[in-house]
């Protein structure tokens, strides 16, 4: 689940500390409300894999990151092993580590209240906060958009788990389109940012297709993690170093 | 019954991720191939998803057209800057349509 930038309020003229606020506030209602109801397609998606509604909606609850969920439902749709996939999508989730480090200076939660925290720390709350002016807008707009977030995007798993249950064959609704789609959505802004990202996409890609026929399920996704190596490979390198604000642009 | 297991273990370490990321020392982030390989990761990953989404069953590779046409019309909503809910509403529609036309 990711958003683009345009969906975030421009730097507003406002000039006045509750001005600042208030634009907050609304960037992460905005957000949270738009990208959580990509819920509805995660809970379709999920049982059209063949997880129970029960099992996609604790998988929202716990996991609450898109891209880790969709990764797990998409390996086990696939007939996929079921240790490949988690560990596929564990990984997958490791881009939150990073940006949990980024956002624990602008935050400065300490002690237990970071047990809280963290589950709150994905694409779209660390894209709002650090769109933010100022450190107390910051949070504002991390919190906002984490708890509004969360209750969308658990609620609207339920309704999509639970409506596709009842909607007989999925591929008819065309609903297996829909994880590669929303991946393919989330990826966008990536793929446009730069020609290194464009290669590395292009390796993984290759990699991933190659080693289907030869490989359980859910380990060709993991193997194509070594495309990142691309962007190692030497006359290319530093070309888009403007990679500093990725936040918001991968599930 | 697995399936469950994991459900949770996916869960626990996506959040054992999150928490990680907060207790460390900042300094980790200073290396920039550090920065630089943890940026990419995502693209490598997230498209080796698409690829696999989109072509393999298992481990057989097949091609569906509704289901590439689809991914086609989302590749076309993205590009006409049509908003996330939109780009999926579109993909799905082609692929409904076109498995209702027969094809």
């Amino acid at each position: 689940m990711s958003t683009t930038d345009s969906e975030l309020s421009a730097p507003s003229a406002l000039s006045t500390a509750s001005g600042r606020r208030s634009a907050a506030v609304r960037d992460g209602l905005g957000v949270g409300l738009a990208v959580g109801v990509s819920g509805l397609a995660f809970g379709a998606a999920a049982v059209t894999a063949g997880l129970s509604v029960a099992q996609a909606c604790v998988l929202s609850l716990l996991t609450f990151t898109g891209a880790s969920q969709f990764a797990l439902a998409g390996v086990i749709g696939g007939g996929g092993g079921l240790i490949a996939g988690t560990l596929g999508a564990v990984l997958l989730g490791g881009r939150n580590a990073l940006y949990a480090l980024r956002l624990a200076d602008l935050l400065d939660v300490r002690g237990w209240r970071r047990l809280v925290v963290a589950q709150g720390i994905i694409d779209e709350s660390t894209a709002v906060a650090t769109a933010q002016p100022d450190r107390a807008t910051a949070r504002t707009g991390f919190f906002v958009t984490a708890v509004s977030l969360y209750l969308t995007w658990n609620l609207t798993t339920l309704l999509g788990a639970a409506g596709a249950a009842k909607l007989g064959d999925p591929e008819t609704l065309g609903l297996d389109v829909l994880g590669p789609a929303v991946f393919l959505a989330l990826l966008w802004p990536r793929l446009t940012a730069g020609r290194t990202e464009l290669r590395v996409a292009a390796g993984a890609a290759v990699i991933a297709i190659l080693a289907t026929p030869l490989l359980p399920p859910g380990v060709p996704v993991m193997l194509a993690a070594l495309a990142a190596l691309i962007g190692f490979l030497p006359g290319r390198a530093g070309r888009t170093e403007h990679a500093d604000r990725t936040e918001g642009s991968a599930a | 019954m697995s399936v469950w297991i994991a459900v949770i273990a996916t869960g626990l370490g996506c959040y054992a991720l999150k928490l990680g990321g907060l207790v460390t020392p900042q300094r980790v982030l200073e290396d920039p191939r550090v920065r630089r390989f943890t940026d990419l990761v995502p693209v490598a990953l997230l498209t080796a998803l698409i690829a696999v989404q989109a072509l393999a069953h298992g481990r057989t590779l097949e091609w569906d057209w509704p289901r590439m046409a689809g991914l086609a019309a989302a590749v076309a909503a993205l590009l006409l800057r049509a908003p996330f809910l939109v780009v999926l509403a579109v993909a799905a529609a082609v692929a409904a349509g076109l498995r209702l036309a027969g094809l």
